[in-house]
């Protein structure tokens, strides 16, 4: 027997489509919150301390948090070649936005505090103010985009196809489904940020992230109920109408899809689903009173359900859809067509299981050993080896 | 097929690849140099190497940021920009990209924080610790990257799904141990360690030559020259091994990086120096050693070493063959698979060649309709253009001897001449600071333009591995590198320039008084007294 078939094809899928799930999760909860202490930075500080206390409650962090999103990346690429090639060159420009934003933040982080000058700190302030916001906006774009379909075609060379003009492309991402989804995903995660800052400052600088963060979480749960609402009866859902088995070649080609229906058909299939949309709404409703009330710790672990249930609704409501295409509906990328090869999700599991533990354990350590708050008298007293 | 894209998809990689590479490194030398330099501190307790290992940490961070940065745009590339190839490999070049984040990036991202933060946080050999997972991440980065790209030039565990219409693993053992790879990434962090040398023997000179900061400085050039001279004799030996594996793997490379048109008589001889003349596929005013060639690329007297004009003749054939294989492909394709068994056998036999069909695409839509004349051009495309490679390696290699010579150079008066270093060796130390990164480029361009044209040597070609953008996209994203690169690049030298001119920011003193500070905190566990050492 050969090793990798000690799991089926169709279990190391749904095992890679969890993992998916886990890698963007880890994304938001992790990172979520350093993009969110960006966004916040210039409103929540307004003297140079003050920012620099900011910054330095995730200056020893982000770079850890930001490589979930890398990782993310490289899953993506190593488990789903397809949805890689199709998302990351369909989103061309998009993508681009985010890369920039991504670049500017550490480059923020690092360089801001290497000169006294007000203009410099204050010029990298606002590019750290990008690389948190833009990002978080994006990605809810790009996730309400999915949820429509995302125009691109596969030649039967399975090579994927945009056709139209690039300008256009980039404008019709932000049709206004799209844009209510981006709020969603820049308000849940301003508040996720005003919860770490909650959690990690004192003071003035905790005051004002409360009380931005408690708004930001009125946002997120008005905007997701409105984006549910608009799902179930504004926007067409996909099915697949052939039979396809769920241990086949990878190639997306070989089923047909139709564009109709409702994804909320989904709730009615599998109605323990809807634990997650109910988890995510509870999440945000209790950070929201938690900022408000100032309770620190709690707040931000209910904050992070609530991100968790948000993502994860997503997933399960289209399941087992990943990418589907409005232009050529049959090149739908699902979780049965477009995995890679039975051996390398499995190298890929093994790798997994033997790392993340791993990544895990010395993560919470390094939290620990930087557990407490950073106040202003830290961050003045020790000008050379903190931001 | 619209070459606007592919030419441009190219000059966008190419330069954000070599601009990452600006960075990479001096990461990998400098942080095991740092990490060497703490070690040190732990084990004597001297504040003057605690002094030492913030000063170039502190340089360190600088270049480590841009080069983490700079990454995060590879891995978007490949999706981006080469969606085909992303379809067509990912399932085994996706592999090693995760493994690296899973094993190596996390790991280095995760402590640089500690090691930037961590000082007042954690006991000397916790944060010692901490430095070396750092050192040990960056490495272990370019170990899964370097497999990745050893991928691309040695195709090895895998083989051509016609269903999925994709390459697939079929030994992850073999792509891992591709002994491409292992040589590629031997050298190549050799390279990163001779560059890091190089800078801190570099700057170290310099502090020389102003009269400032002696004591950090002489016993930085002592690790430079020490740990530079086994870097820059690995770098020599370990590219000699790069050049071994050329020789069987990808032989259109190494007769392109030799100019070596016609197949000579074993053992073949080295052409020192030659301006190489594509058209009349010859070798102008060229000054040959005899046997050297024969004698480094097959290490026997006998082996022949093919030429460039054999080689075309090869890759014609295959091109043929290729187009047996694209037919049977679609047959199968067509009926999911349910076909004859001699179609199957057929295709089998032929499929190792349907990358040179590919070829074609870029004259005929069906490789199946091409001319003769159509499949001699494409023959012809084989070859990548010869004199940027000829001349490149050769630059590159004669760089990787004067590093062993300068190496030696300080490696002899620091252990036995007493440190007395001339005022012109140390303003050749500062001199040649750029040195190693040239080199390094040269030699990337060497490996990646010489595996022209192809992405995947002999699997997919270039022209067919890019995304389906517009001219447009391709013009906004090259604009917005361009500019945004440029930008960074002069705030990071900028920042660099100021904090070699400012020099380690704390006296001997601090230093010390830092230290008593910290050894009280720690005395609650330690009942012997406090020694600290004067700083000479």
């Amino acid at each position: 027997m050969i090793l990798y078939e000690l799991f089926s094809f169709d279990f190391l899928r749904v095992v890679w489509w969890i993992l998916l799930g886990v890698l963007l999760i880890g994304f938001a909860l992790t990172d979520g919150f350093d993009m969110g202490v960006g966004a916040l930075l210039p409103f929540v500080g307004k003297t140079d301390s003050e920012r620099r206390v900011a910054i330095n409650t995730i200056g020893p962090v982000w770079e850890g948090n930001q490589v979930w999103f890398i990782l993310g990346g490289g899953a993506i690429f190593a488990a789903w070649p397809p949805l890689y090639a199709v998302s990351f060159s369909g989103f061309y420009l998009a993508m681009f936005l985010v890369l920039a934003a991504l670049i500017l933040r550490p480059v923020g982080f690092k360089y801001r505090s290497k000169r006294e000058s007000a203009a410099w700190r204050n010029g990298w302030d606002w590019a750290l103010f990008v690389g948190g916001a833009v990002p978080a906006l994006v990605f809810g774009v790009a996730v309400g985009n999915v949820l429509q379909g995302v125009p691109f075609e596969l030649n039967d060379m399975l090579m994927p196809l945009y056709p139209g003009n690039f300008i256009m492309k980039l404008l019709g991402l932000l049709n206004p489904y799209a844009l209510l989804a981006g709020v969603v995903s820049l308000s849940m995660l301003l508040m996720h940020g005003a919860a770490w800052l909650t959690l990690k400052t004192e003071g003035p600088v905790q005051e004002r992230a409360r009380a931005i963060g408690s708004v930001a979480g009125m946002v997120a749960f008005i905007t997701y109920i409105l984006a549910g609402i608009w799902l179930a009866f504004g926007i067409k859902g996909y099915q697949i109408t052939s039979v396809v088995p769920a241990d086949g070649p990878s190639n997306p080609l070989f089923s047909t899809v139709e564009h109709s229906g409702s994804w909320m058909q989904a709730y009615a299939d599998r109605p323990w689903i809807a634990i997650a949309p109910i988890l995510g709404l509870a999440g945000i409703a209790l950070a929201t009173m938690g900022l408000r009330a100032g309770r620190e710790v709690s707040t931000l672990l209910w904050s992070k359900l609530g991100i968790f249930g948000v993502i994860s609704s997503v997933g399960l409501t289209m399941f087992p859809f990943i990418l589907p295409s409005s232009k050529q509906p049959d090149a739908s990328l699902t979780v049965w067509d477009s995995s890679s090869s039975h051996q390398t999700l499995f190298v890929m599991l093994v790798c997994a299981l033997i790392f993340m533990p791993i990544i895990l354990a010395y993560t919470a350590w390094v939290y620990k050993v930087l557990w407490g708050k950073v106040t202003v008298e830290d961050v003045e007293r020790d000008s050379h080896s903190v931001y | 097929m619209d070459f606007g894209i592919v030419e441009l998809s190219r000059l966008q990689f190419a330069m954000t690849a070599m601009y990452h590479f600006l960075f990479v490194p001096l990461t990998l030398g400098l942080s095991i140099i740092v990490a060497i330099m703490e070690t040190v501190y732990v084990m004597t307790n001297r504040p003057i190497w605690r002094q030492m290992t913030k000063f170039w940490a502190t340089l360190f961070g600088i270049n480590f940021v841009l080069g983490v940065a700079t990454g995060i745009t590879m891995e978007f590339q490949f999706g981006m920009n080469w969606s085909y190839y992303s379809h067509y490999v990912g399932d085994i070049f996706g592999a090693p990209l995760a493994i690296e984040g899973l094993m190596a990036f996390f790991m280095e991202a995760t402590f640089v924080g500690l090691m930037f933060f961590g000082w007042e946080k954690l006991s000397p050999v916790k944060h010692l610790v901490v430095t070396w997972l750092v050192a040990i991440g960056s490495n272990f980065s370019a170990l899964w990257i370097l497999i990745a790209n050893g991928w691309m030039q040695n195709p090895v565990g895998s083989e051509f799904n016609p269903l999925t219409m994709r390459m697939e693993m079929t030994s992850f053992f073999d792509v891992v141990f591709n002994p491409v790879a292992q040589a590629k990434f031997v050298h190549t962090v050799s390279a990163g360690y001779v560059t890091a040398a190089v800078f801190v023997l570099g700057v170290s000179s310099w502090y020389m030559l102003k009269g400032r900061h002696f004591e950090l400085a002489r016993r930085s050039i002592a690790v430079a020259a020490s740990f530079g001279l086994a870097s820059a004799l690995s770098v020599v030996i370990l590219g000699d091994e790069s050049g071994y594996e050329t020789t069987h793997n990808q032989k259109m490379k190494l007769a392109a990086m030799e100019a070596m048109w016609d197949t000579e008589p074993a053992p073949a001889s080295f052409t020192l120096f030659g301006i190489p003349d594509q058209e009349a596929r010859e070798t102008k005013y060229a000054i040959h050693i005899p046997w050297v060639m024969g004698l480094i690329g097959t290490r026997s007297l006998t082996d022949q070493i093919e030429g460039i004009n054999e080689l075309v003749k090869g890759s014609e054939e295959r091109i043929r063959n290729g187009i047996v294989a694209y037919d049977d492909l679609l047959k199968i394709r067509e009926a999911k698979g349910d076909v004859a068994p001699e179609v199957k056998a057929q295709f089998e036999e032929n499929v190792g060649d349907l990358g040179y069909a590919y070829l074609l695409k870029r004259y005929v839509d069906d490789p199946r309709n091409a001319t003769d004349a159509q499949i001699k051009m494409a023959a012809d495309d084989t070859v990548p253009t010869v004199w940027p490679i000829f001349w490149s390696f050769r630059l590159m290699v004669a760089l990787g001897f004067s590093f062993i010579a300068l190496m030696v150079y300080f490696f002899v008066i620091a252990n036995w001449k007493g440190m007395q270093y001339p005022r012109w060796a140390l303003r050749m130390a500062v001199i040649v600071i750029p040195a190693p990164w040239i080199a390094a480029e040269l030699g990337w361009f060497t490996a990646e333009f010489g595996r022209q044209p192809w992405t995947v040597d002999g699997v997919l070609p270039t022209a067919l591995s890019v995304s389906h953008l517009s001219v447009g996209d391709l013009l906004v994203t090259l604009a917005g590198f361009v500019a945004f690169y440029t930008v960074l690049f002069i705030i990071e030298m900028g920042l660099m320039i100021k904090y070699i001119k400012k020099g380690p920011y704390q006296d001997v003193e601090v230093t010390q008084e830092w230290q008593t500070r910290h050894e009280n905190r720690l005395a609650g566990r330690k009942n012997d007294p406090i020694v600290t050492m004067p700083a000479e």
